[in-house]
C-alpha cells in the first residue's frame, strides 16, 4: 500500500494542475483577450480611458481628477484660475490610488479638515461655513473627478475674478456642467472638474 | 428629487433586479448541478485535464480533489508572482517578494482577495489576467461545488457519493460564470471601465503639469471579481477607482453582481431538494439581515455628528466618492461585507464607529446574508442545522432537517465549522495585539486601531478581503499569518461541510410526521435569525466591545 500511496497523491495533483492550466487558457487568456478585442473594436473611447483632448492632444481622462496647481517654480499652490478638485490622499497620481484611511475620530483627520476649511474659505473669499463637506474631505480613490454642485458654485466667484470674467458667466458655465443623478435617481448630482475646466480653458485673461 | 427618495429608489431597483434573477438563475444553477450529459467543450476540458468525468466520487475523494486543486492553485500563483518579471506584459514590474507572494496566492485561491499590495504599482497585466482572473473564476466555482455536495447530502439516500468535483467545476465555470462575466464585462466597458493592454502613459494636464494614466484589462477582471464575490481590485483603490467603477450605474451593477449568485442559490437549494419553500425560508433570513444592515449603516453615515471628523466636515464624505455619495457607498459597503466579496468603493476605515463597526460585524456573522458564492449558502445551512438542533432540544425529539436525522456526528461537523473562523480571527487578533511590532502597524490609535487589527484578522478568517486599510499589513508577519489564516479559514470549513454532506448522504430518508419541525414557516425563519445573531453575538461581543463599541461610546 505504502508503495502506491505516493503515486496516487501525485496523480491527483497532476490532474489538478492540468485542469488549472486548461482554465488558465480559457478564463485567463481567451476570455480577457476576447473582451479586449471586442472593446477595442466597438468601444475604443471607453476602453482606452475616456480621454479628453485639447488642441488635438490628450490632456486628461474624463474619469480621473487631476491637479490644477501653479507650476512648482511658483509654489505649486492651487491655481485660482481653475476650479479645484477635492483633497486627494494620492495627489491625483493614478499610480498611487487610495484613500487616507484616517479614522472618524482621529485628531489628525479633524485637524486636516479644519485646516482645509480655513484654506478654502480664504482662497475662495467665502465664509468658512459656506465650504461644503466634499471640499474638505479626501475621496475614496484619490482620483475623484467630481465635486458637488455646491462646491463648484462656491468657487465660481474666485475663478471669475482670477480670469477677469463676469461671475454670472462663470456661474452659467458651472450650471451647464452640473450632471444630475443617473436615470434621475442613481448616485449624486455632481460637476466633473476636469470637463468643467476644459470648457473654461482659454476663457478670460488670467491674472498672472 | 431628495437624497432620501433617490437613495431608497436606488436600493429598491437593486432589490427588484435581485428578485427577478432569483428564479431563473437559481433554477439554472440547479440544472447545471444535476444535469447528466456533458457539452462538447466540457468533454474537451475533461480530456485536456485528464480527469474522469464518468464516475461519481465518494465524499473523501471529492474533498481530496477540492484540496488538490486548491493546493495546486496556490503553488501556481505563487510561482507566477515570483517569476512575473520574466513574463510578457510585466510592464517592468519586478518579482513579488516571497512573503507577499504567499499571502497573495493564498488570498486569491481562497476567494478572499485580501491585497497587501497596490495593483497599479506591483502587478503586470499577465499576472492580473492569467493569475488573478483565473482564480476569480475557479475559487468561486469551488465554493458553489462544495455547497452542491451539501445539498446532495440532503437529497440522496444511502450512498457515499456526493458528485464529481471536476464535472461541477467545469460546468460552473463554463455554463454560469463565464457567460455572465463576459456579458457584464462588456456592459462595464461600455460604461467606461477600461479594457486595454497598455502600460501607463503620460499626458500634459490642462494646468500644464504631468499625469501618468494607467491602463489594463480591467473590465474583464471587474466583472468576475464582483460576480464571483472575489473582490480583489485591479487597482489599489478597488471599486472606488473611476477606472473600475466610473458611474453610479456601474456601482449599482457591481453591487448587483456580487449579490446575485449568493441570493439565487437558496432557489437552487429549494429546486434540488424538491421543496421551493425551503429556499424561500433561507433567502428570507438572508434578505432580512441584509436590509436591517443596510438601514443601520446608511443611517449611521448620514448622521455624521457621531464622529469628530463628521462634525468638522459637515458630512461623512472622507473616503467616499462624490458620484456615489453616502447612499451608494453604504449600499456597496453593506453588500461587500455581507458577501465574501470584499471589494470596496469607499474607505471603511473612515466610516463612523457605528457604520464601520457594522461592516466588521457583517463578516463576523460568517458572511451568510447572502454570503459568498456557495460559501454563503453552506454557512447559513450549517446555522439552520444548529437552529433545528436547538428546536429539537426544546421539545425533546431527535432533530431532523429535510428528512435527515441530525445525530452526534452531524452536529460535531456543524460545531467544528462554527468554531473554526472565530478561533482563527480572535486568536490572530490577540496575537497581533500582544506583539509590539504588529500593534505598531495600526494607522489610527486607541479603539479604532484595535478595530483595524480585528478587521484584518476577521476579514482573512472569513475570506472577505476588505480592510480597514489604514493597517500597514505588508509585513512579513502579517503576510504570513494572514495567509495561513485565510487558508485554514477556507479549507477547514470545507472539510467539515463535505464530511457532513457524506454523512447526510449515507442516511436513509426519514418520513415527515406531524411532529416534524416545519423548516419553511415564519417560526423557523425567526428561530434561524435568532440563532445567527446569538451565536455571533456571544462569540464576538467582547472583541467588538473593545473596538467599535468603545469608540462609539467614547
Amino acid at each position: 500500500m505504502a508503495r502506491t500511496a505516493l503515486p496516487t497523491v501525485l496523480r491527483h495533483h497532476l490532474a489538478a494542475l492540468r485542469m488549472l492550466l486548461v482554465f488558465t487558457v480559457i478564463t485567463g487568456l481567451a476570455y480577457p483577450l476576447l473582451v479586449t478585442g471586442i472593446a477595442q473594436a466597438v468601444l475604443p473611447g471607453q476602453a482606452n480611458g475616456s480621454l479628453l483632448t485639447a488642441d488635438g492632444r490628450p490632456v486628461a481622462s474624463r474619469l480621473l481628477g487631476q491637479n490644477f496647481t501653479l507650476p512648482r517654480a511658483r509654489g505649486g499652490r492651487p491655481d485660482p484660475a481653475w476650479f479645484q478638485p477635492r483633497p486627494s490622499a494620492a495627489g491625483y497620481d493614478p499610480g498611487k490610488s487610495g484613500a487616507s484611511n484616517l479614522g472618524p475620530n482621529n485628531p489628525a483627520l479633524t485637524a486636516a479638515i479644519r485646516a482645509r476649511r480655513a484654506a478654502v474659505a480664504a482662497f475662495d473669499g467665502v465664509p468658512p461655513a459656506a465650504v461644503p463637506a466634499d471640499a474638505v474631505t479626501a475621496g475614496g480613490s484619490g482620483l475623484d473627478p467630481d465635486i458637488s454642485p455646491a462646491y463648484a458654485y462656491e468657487q465660481a466667484g474666485r475663478v471669475a475674478r482670477a480670469r477677469r470674467l463676469s461671475p454670472a458667466r462663470v456661474r452659467a458655465l458651472v450650471g451647464r456642467h452640473v450632471q444630475g443623478r443617473q436615470l434621475g435617481f442613481l448616485g449624486q448630482p455632481r460637476v466633473n472638474v476636469v470637463v468643467l475646466n476644459r470648457a473654461l480653458a482659454g476663457q478670460g485673461r488670467p491674472v498672472r | 428629487m431628495s437624497d432620501t427618495l433617490a437613495g431608497c429608489l436606488q436600493a429598491l431597483l437593486l432589490v427588484a433586479a435581485l428578485t427577478l434573477s432569483y428564479r431563473p438563475l437559481g433554477d439554472h444553477l440547479a440544472r447545471v448541478l444535476t444535469a447528466t450529459g456533458h457539452g462538447r467543450v466540457e468533454r474537451l476540458v475533461h480530456r485536456a485535464g485528464g480527469v474522469n468525468a464518468a464516475v461519481e466520487q465518494r465524499w473523501p475523494v471529492y474533498l481530496r480533489s477540492v484540496l488538490a486543486f486548491s493546493a495546486v492553485s496556490v503553488l501556481f500563483l505563487y510561482a507566477f508572482l515570483r517569476l512575473q518579471h520574466h513574463l510578457l506584459l510585466s510592464l517592468g514590474r519586478g518579482a513579488v517578494p516571497a512573503d507577499l507572494s504567499f499571502n497573495t496566492a493564498a488570498s486569491f485561491a481562497t476567494n478572499t482577495n485580501w491585497q497587501a499590495y497596490a495593483g497599479e504599482s506591483a502587478m503586470g497585466h499577465l499576472v492580473q489576467m492569467a493569475g488573478f482572473t483565473v482564480q476569480n473564476f475557479v475559487s468561486s466555482a469551488v465554493g458553489i461545488a462544495v455547497v452542491a455536495t451539501l445539498i446532495r447530502g440532503f437529497t440522496r439516500k444511502q450512498t457515499d457519493q456526493v458528485g464529481n468535483f471536476w464535472v461541477d467545476l467545469t460546468r460552473l465555470v463554463l455554463r454560469v460564470l463565464l457567460p455572465l462575466a463576459f456579458v457584464f464585462a462588456l456592459v462595464l466597458a461600455a460604461s467606461g471601465v477600461i479594457q486595454n493592454l497598455h502600460g501607463a502613459h503620460d499626458v500634459m494636464t490642462l494646468a500644464g503639469g504631468h499625469q501618468s494614466l494607467t491602463g489594463g484589462p480591467v473590465a474583464s477582471q471587474e466583472a468576475i471579481k464582483q460576480l464571483g464575490t472575489n473582490g480583489g481590485g485591479f487597482f489599489n483603490a478597488n471599486s472606488a477607482h473611476p477606472f473600475e467603477n466610473p458611474t453610479a450605474l456601474t456601482n449599482l451593477i457591481e453591487t448587483y453582481l456580487m449579490l446575485v449568485i449568493a441570493f439565487a442559490l437558496p432557489r437552487t437549494f429549494g429546486a434540488m431538494t424538491g421543496d421551493h419553500r425551503q429556499g424561500y425560508a433561507i433567502v428570507t433570513v438572508m434578505a432580512l439581515l441584509w436590509i436591517a444592515s443596510l438601514v443601520t449603516v446608511t443611517v449611521n453615515e448620514l448622521h455624521g455628528v457621531s464622529s469628530a471628523a463628521g462634525r468638522a466636515a459637515g458630512g461623512m464624505m472622507e473616503g467616499k466618492e462624490t458620484r456615489f455619495g453616502i447612499w451608494g457607498s453604504a449600499l456597496f459597503a453593506v453588500s461587500t461585507t455581507l458577501t465574501s466579496c470584499g471589494a470596496v468603493n469607499s474607505a471603511h476605515d473612515s466610516y463612523t464607529p457605528g457604520g464601520g463597526g457594522m461592516t466588521l460585524f457583517h463578516m463576523m456573522l460568517g458572511e451568510i446574508a447572502p454570503g459568498g458564492t456557495g460559501s454563503g449558502l453552506y454557512g447559513i445551512l450549517i446555522l439552520a442545522i444548529v437552529a433545528v438542533f436547538v428546536a429539537g432540544l426544546m421539545v425533546g425529539r431527535t432533530p431532523e432537517y429535510l428528512g435527515k436525522k441530525l445525530r452526534g456526528r452531524e452536529m460535531k461537523f456543524a460545531s467544528l465549522y462554527l468554531l473554526t473562523t472565530p478561533a482563527l480571527a480572535l486568536t490572530g487578533a490577540a496575537l497581533a495585539m500582544a506583539l509590539p511590532g504588529e500593534r505598531a502597524a495600526m494607522l489610527n490609535s486607541g479603539p479604532h486601531g484595535f478595530s483595524e487589527v480585528l478587521y484584518a484578522l476577521t476579514s482573512a478568517a472569513n475570506n472577505n478581503g476588505s480592510a480597514f486599510a489604514g493597517l500597514s499589513a505588508n509585513t512579513g508577519w502579517y503576510n504570513t499569518v494572514l495567509g495561513v489564516v485565510m487558508l485554514l479559514g477556507r479549507y477547514l470549513p470545507m472539510v467539515f461541510v463535505v464530511a457532513l454532506a457524506g454523512s447526510l448522504a449515507g442516511q436513509r430518508h426519514v418520513p415527515v410526521t406531524a411532529g416534524t419541525l416545519a423548516t419553511h414557516r415564519p417560526l423557523f425563519i425567526a428561530l434561524l435569525t435568532g440563532v445567527v445573531l446569538i451565536v455571533v453575538g456571544l462569540t464576538y461581543f467582547p472583541a467588538l466591545a473593545l473596538g467599535p463599541i468603545a469608540e462609539a461610546l467614547h
